[in-house]
């Protein structure tokens, strides 16, 4: 109940504290654009798809955008639990769920704000999707799906790691996992023993629903399939921060 | 419900692992009154508190707040305390006004309540000026100031204060003593830790010494100060038989003795009259002792008067 009542409180908090940490808000923005500029425009005369490859790739972008700026979730959740901040808040009956659920509240309205400029920049460059509103608001459904799962993951991560430092660690792992999939290169260009990950890991089929749904093309069951991927990730991390949370408040 | 003491702990234990940090804890604090937990590093000062704010589960004994049980009725405690713990629990990167707004609002204080409470506490103290600043760029007494005021954004039944002036300067530490003075002055039960004497004396109504997770004493400052001297004199003494000579001749006076270094101390009020008597006590042929020192009571002598376990331990 304190901890419902809570909640928009601490999300206002984690949008503040963001919001100022100019050095970590350039980067999540500044990255995937100067990455797509780097795919677009360096590699991509190199790598054959059947569309344009602007608009192959702004997809694979916007995963990329959205998994580094949620895995800075994990950084601000560590910087809270090494400080006095959540025995204070714990001593106002203000818990765990309370706290994570304002870090990956925060994180996610970031993360619409830095999609939101990417897109921008790549309609810039070229990026032509043919979507009707319909197809705009289920690619934009699966990204959100898929904010929310890895900012929970990161909050996750946030718990276990001991030091802000391990934290920030964690993102940097995460800016390379849509490397293998779908996200800039199509797989079945690469070595065989790379297609079993590459096709099963969870970023390909997210990829695959954004890029199907804005650009209308056929999507089968994929949407479903990465729906199912965030929805077990949001669940196993939300079961696994209830006993973080408490080991690490004893 | 009102004769029931604020603090009332009894048996309180608690281990980490193998290691017993609290030993039954039997603590009474009336309402209105301020408790100083008095004791070195390391002392379970802060686990002490931890407990009683609802933060860490007693292995053994219990504790009530108010009446409340801390296990039982932990969610009805936190309702009447209010926790600044020793280590700043404040956004660097948000202004004094915005932290303490948002303290308001997490005690269910409207917007606009929030932003009348936030402007008070930080015209108390003294905070005023700086409201619009991040808290990074606050000096450390500010920084400790406004921890504070976070905390007492709704008006607690029952302060902790974990060190609230460890790591200031002295400046600092006289503007903390001022506030938390104030504070106390408005009847609120306070309970505060400290590594100093002088600030226990200071600031609270009685102190528990606390040692190797006991109260090994427990007063008003003027009874634990005729129990401990206000200085001591130490001296060296020029032989061997000198110093076991005056060993001999002072007994149990001794506080302090280092035999390899052929040093001891002995408790005074520091005054020339009783410093000349005590030397020419233990030394009327004047040829005894070699040097001596008159240095203020610390924390230290404290403990070895009052915890019994004098001698070699401490060093001189
Ligand atoms: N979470 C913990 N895990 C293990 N040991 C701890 C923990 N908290 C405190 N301790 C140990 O308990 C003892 C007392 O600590 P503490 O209550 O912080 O003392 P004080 O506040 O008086 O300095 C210390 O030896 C400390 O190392
Ligand atoms: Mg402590």
């Amino acid at each position: 109940m304190s901890d419902l009542l809570a909640w928009p409180v601490l999300a206002g908090r984690g949008l503040r504290l963001s919001m100022r940490n100019l050095e970590a808000l350039l980067i999540s923005l500044m990255l995937p654009v100067l990455l797509m500029l780097l795919f677009v425009y360096i590699f991509g005369g190199a790598i054959r798809t059947d569309t344009d490859y602007v608009t192959y790739a702004v997809p694979g972008v916007l995963l990329l955008c959205c998994s580094y700026g949620a895995s800075l979730t994990a950084v601000g959740v560590a910087e809270d639990m090494t400080q006095g901040v959540v025995d204070r808040f714990r001593s106002m009956d203000v818990g765990g769920p309370a706290l994570l659920a304002a870090h990956v509240t925060a994180s996610t309205l970031r993360n619409l704000l830095s999609t939101a400029m990417v897109m921008a920049v790549a309609l810039l460059i070229g990026f032509r999707p043919d979507a009707g509103p319909l197809g705009w608001l289920a690619g934009l459904g699966v990204l959100v799906a898929f904010i929310v799962a890895m900012s929970a993951v990161s909050a996750a991560v946030g718990l276990v790691a001991k030091t802000t430092e391990a934290a920030s660690g964690f993102t940097f792992f995460v800016l390379f996992l849509p490397y293998p999939s779908s996200a800039f290169v199509p797989v079945d260009t690469m070595p065989g023993w790379l297609h079993g990950f590459a096709e099963h890991q969870p970023a390909t089929p997210i990829i695959e629903s954004v890029r199907g749904l804005l650009l209308d093309q056929p999507v089968g069951d994929r949407p479903w399939t990465a729906l199912a991927w965030c929805g077990v990730l949001l669940l196993a991390s939300v079961a696994l921060s209830g006993p973080l949370f408490r080991r690490r408040t004893r | 419900m009102h004769d029931e003491p604020a603090i009332e702990t009894a048996g309180l234990s608690k281990s980490y692992g193998r290691v017993t940090v609290l030993k039954g804890i039997d603590l009474r604090v009336a309402r209105g009154e301020v408790l100083a937990l008095l004791g070195p590093n390391g002392a379970g000062k802060t686990t002490t508190v931890r407990i009683l704010a609802t933060l860490t589960r007693p292995d053994g004994g219990t504790a009530r707040i108010a009446g409340h049980d801390v296990v039982a009725d932990a969610r009805r405690v936190r309702r009447v305390i209010s926790l600044t713990g020793q280590y700043a629990a404040v956004d660097e990167n948000q202004t004094g006004a915005e932290n303490l707004r948002m303290m308001a609002r997490l005690r269910r204080l409207s917007r606009p309540q929030a932003r009348r409470r936030a402007a008070e506490l930080l015209e108390r103290f003294d905070l005023a000026d700086a409201a619009d600043r991040r808290v990074a760029t606050y000096s450390g007494g500010m920084r400790r100031r406004l921890d504070l005021a976070c905390g007492l954004v709704t008006d607690p039944e029952v302060v902790f204060l974990d060190e609230p002036t460890t790591g200031l300067d002295p400046r600092s530490r006289q503007a903390m003593w001022r506030v938390v003075g104030e504070l106390t002055a408005t009847g609120v039960t306070v309970l505060l830790t400290t590594q100093y004497l002088e600030e226990a004396d200071r600031l609270a109504d009685r102190i528990a010494l606390l040692d190797g997770g006991r109260v090994v004493a427990e007063g008003t400052a003027a009874e634990l100060k005729d129990r401990v001297a206000a200085a001591q004199l130490t001296m060296v003494l020029t032989s061997t038989d000198a110093f076991e000579a005056a060993l001999h001749a002072l007994g149990g006076r001794v506080t302090q003795l280092d035999s390899a270094r052929r040093s001891l101390a002995v408790a005074t009020d520091g005054s020339a009259a009783h410093v000349r008597s005590l030397l020419d006590e233990i030394d009327p042929g004047r040829t005894a002792v070699e040097s001596f020192a008159v240095r203020e009571a610390t924390l230290d002598d404290v403990f070895l008067t009052l915890t019994g376990t004098t001698k070699e331990a401490a060093g001189v």
